[in-house]
């Protein structure tokens, strides 16, 4: 399989993710949809690191980058979550939508 | 052939589990077809001769973000009750234009790139990765940054969630 069926299921994946956050419907589920996008960035770089023009022999910048995504990633889900059982306890709801005051 | 087949098997769980945690009605069973979308990303992974970073996948995602995932789930009690699939359409469709637009400029520029390369079978790449993370004139700044924002994020998010006493409960 060449590069574009990756990249075509990295922008499907993308897309899902996009989707799952423009929908909103509470705020962990917002980050799930963070993680699938974070997922799909990575699938490209692995995709392209692969077919590197040259071969990937002693080029792994792409799967470096990924891995730093993949560190990013555990960072912000465990703020991340942090944050939504605060939001949780201050409001009682983690609907994006009711959450309209930035201090009660 | 065995490459196309397994090829099609990973796109299936994946994209299939990523369309089961964006439509289901509820959210806890979402964020378990969730763990079906990071395995098939490690299978791709092992695909594409990134064994090391498959392992981390199973092991940081399917092990660590999704077991976090759930226990907020769990501790939060999420309503389920869905009121929103006009504003999911909308979404689907606004998204949905502009994948089109996407999947055009990838279908037609890369088909080019793909036969550019010619590719070797991939060796194990464990090594060389710690190698390249260890040498000064390579990653070793940016992976001790990383060390230093993953306790940052420790640090941080106990901080955050940790219980406040206000005054009228001491």
């Amino acid at each position: 399989m060449g590069l574009s069926a990756y990249l075509t299921v990295g922008a499907l994946l993308f897309l899902i993710g996009l989707v799952m956050v423009a929908a909103r419907r509470n705020l962990i589920y917002v980050l799930m949809g963070l993680e699938l996008i974070l997922n799909a960035a990575n699938l490209n770089l692995v995709a392209f690191n692969r077919f590197r023009p040259g071969g990937m022999e002693g080029h792994l910048d792409g799967q470096i980058g990924a891995i730093f995504v993949i560190i990013l990633a555990a960072a912000e889900a465990a703020i991340a979550l942090a944050i939504v059982l605060n939001v949780h306890s201050l409001f009682e709801t983690i609907r994006p939508d009711d959450i309209d005051a930035m201090k009660d | 052939m065995a490459e196309t087949v397994s090829f099609f098997f990973f796109a299936a769980i994946t994209i299939g589990c990523a369309l089961l945690a964006l439509l289901h009605r509820n959210v806890v069973n979402s964020a378990f077809s969730l763990l079906g979308t990071l395995l098939g990303l490690a299978g791709f992974y092992v695909m594409l001769g990134a064994d090391f970073l498959a392992m981390t996948q199973v092991l940081i995602y399917a092990g660590g973000i999704l077991v976090l995932i759930i226990f907020g789930l769990m501790l939060t009690q999420p309503d389920t009750n869905e009121r929103r699939m006009g504003r999911i359409l909308a979404a689907v469709a606004v998204v949905g234009t502009g994948a089109l637009a996407f999947w055009e400029k990838i279908g037609v520029a890369t088909w080019n790139a793909v036969e550019v390369a010619e590719l070797g079978e991939p060796g194990g790449t464990v090594r060389e990765i710690g190698l390249e993370f260890l040498r000064r004139d390579s990653w070793l700044l940016p992976f001790e940054f990383a060390s230093i924002v993953l306790l940052a994020g420790l640090v941080g998010s106990v901080y955050i969630a940790r219980r406040r006493f206000r005054e009228e409960e001491l």
